[in-house]
């Protein structure tokens, strides 16, 4: 069964390398979505309810990475999606604050395919696992 | 290792994981230097990007033109030929990418930072200065046959030099 993904950063640039390395991971992927911020995130969350999986970047303007977490794990209808906070905040003070909050896995920019593939093999649904 | 030293070393080795990375491209460890804030005329791309906490300043990565579309190639695998929206969101995100993690490995010595969203400026013969009179760490980077210039100028915030005990019930001349 394939799923959606949603990327979410407020770079372009890095939602353009995460949806390529998405797709060389072999993912069961029928679309990934972006999002440049967490609102954004919230409005495609509710127009693709086919979302299993959202990658977070956590310095956004308009709402955080944090934010939008916090928002999820809040809602009946998202709170069981899996997070996984892509950031080049490597703090305790945020990366403890993200695992409080529910996020599943934490990936340090910069970051290497394998890292986001090997990140994602332990934490996805067996449908959409290799 | 003072503090500068150990920034130096920081940025050098931010810099280079971030092209390893990023970029799959090695880069030389850079020449260092000091300077001053005085404003240099510039041509090409500037990123800069804000650190605050205990202690703040900027950081900022420039580069000429051609250097920041072979960036933008290298990073998203694409051919740039042209200074567009694509090539200035690259040149951001290796701002923010290697300034956060020199600011990750700050944190262990000064306290929790943050950092802004970047800011990129692309034109000709415009000069930027920062309103702090610190001096900055620059590391010029010879990359692709272009120079690639990192710096990052970082103080004690005012209340970080203002840690005096009082006791309840006085009053502070700095604390308005």
């Amino acid at each position: 069964m394939e799923s959606d993904v949603l990327v979410v950063d407020d770079s372009a640039a890095i939602r353009k390398i995460l949806q390529r390395v998405l797709r060389q991971t072999g993912m069961a992927i029928r679309s990934i979505h972006e999002a440049g911020d967490g609102q954004e995130a919230l409005e495609q969350l509710k127009g693709q309810p086919g979302i299993q999986l959202v990658l977070t970047d956590i310095n956004m303007p308009k709402m955080d990475g944090l934010q939008l977490l916090a928002a999820m794990k809040a809602s009946t209808a998202w709170h069981s999606i899996p997070v996984v906070m892509i950031t080049t905040e490597g703090g305790e003070t945020k990366v403890g604050e993200a695992v409080k909050l529910g996020a599943v896995g934490y990936v340090r920019k910069p970051f290497t395919a394998d890292q986001i593939k090997e990140k994602l093999a332990g934490i996805l649904e067996p449908a959409l696992r290799l | 290792m003072n503090l500068q030293e150990f920034i130096v070393e920081s940025i050098r080795q931010s810099a280079a994981q971030v092209f390893s990375t990023m970029l799959g491209s090695e880069l030389g460890s850079g020449v260092f230097s000091l300077e001053n804030g005085t404003p240099e005329s510039n041509d090409g791309v500037v990123s800069f990007i804000g650190v605050a906490g205990s202690w703040a300043g900027t950081g900022s990565i420039s580069c000429s033109p051609t250097l920041a579309c072979h960036i933008c190639a290298h990073m998203l695998m694409t051919e740039s030929t042209s200074v567009d929206e694509e090539v200035l969101d690259a040149v951001a995100e290796l701002t923010n990418m290697v300034i956060g993690s020199v600011k990750t490995d700050l944190e262990g010595q000064l306290g929790p930072l943050g950092l802004s969203i970047p800011t990129v400026v692309f034109g000709r013969n415009f000069r930027a200065k920062s309103a702090g009179t610190t001096e900055w760490i620059v590391l010029r980077f010879q990359w692709d046959g272009e120079t690639l210039v990192i710096k990052l100028c970082l103080a004690p915030t005012e209340k970080t030099s203002h840690m005096v005990p009082h006791a309840v019930g006085t009053t502070c001349p700095l604390e308005v």
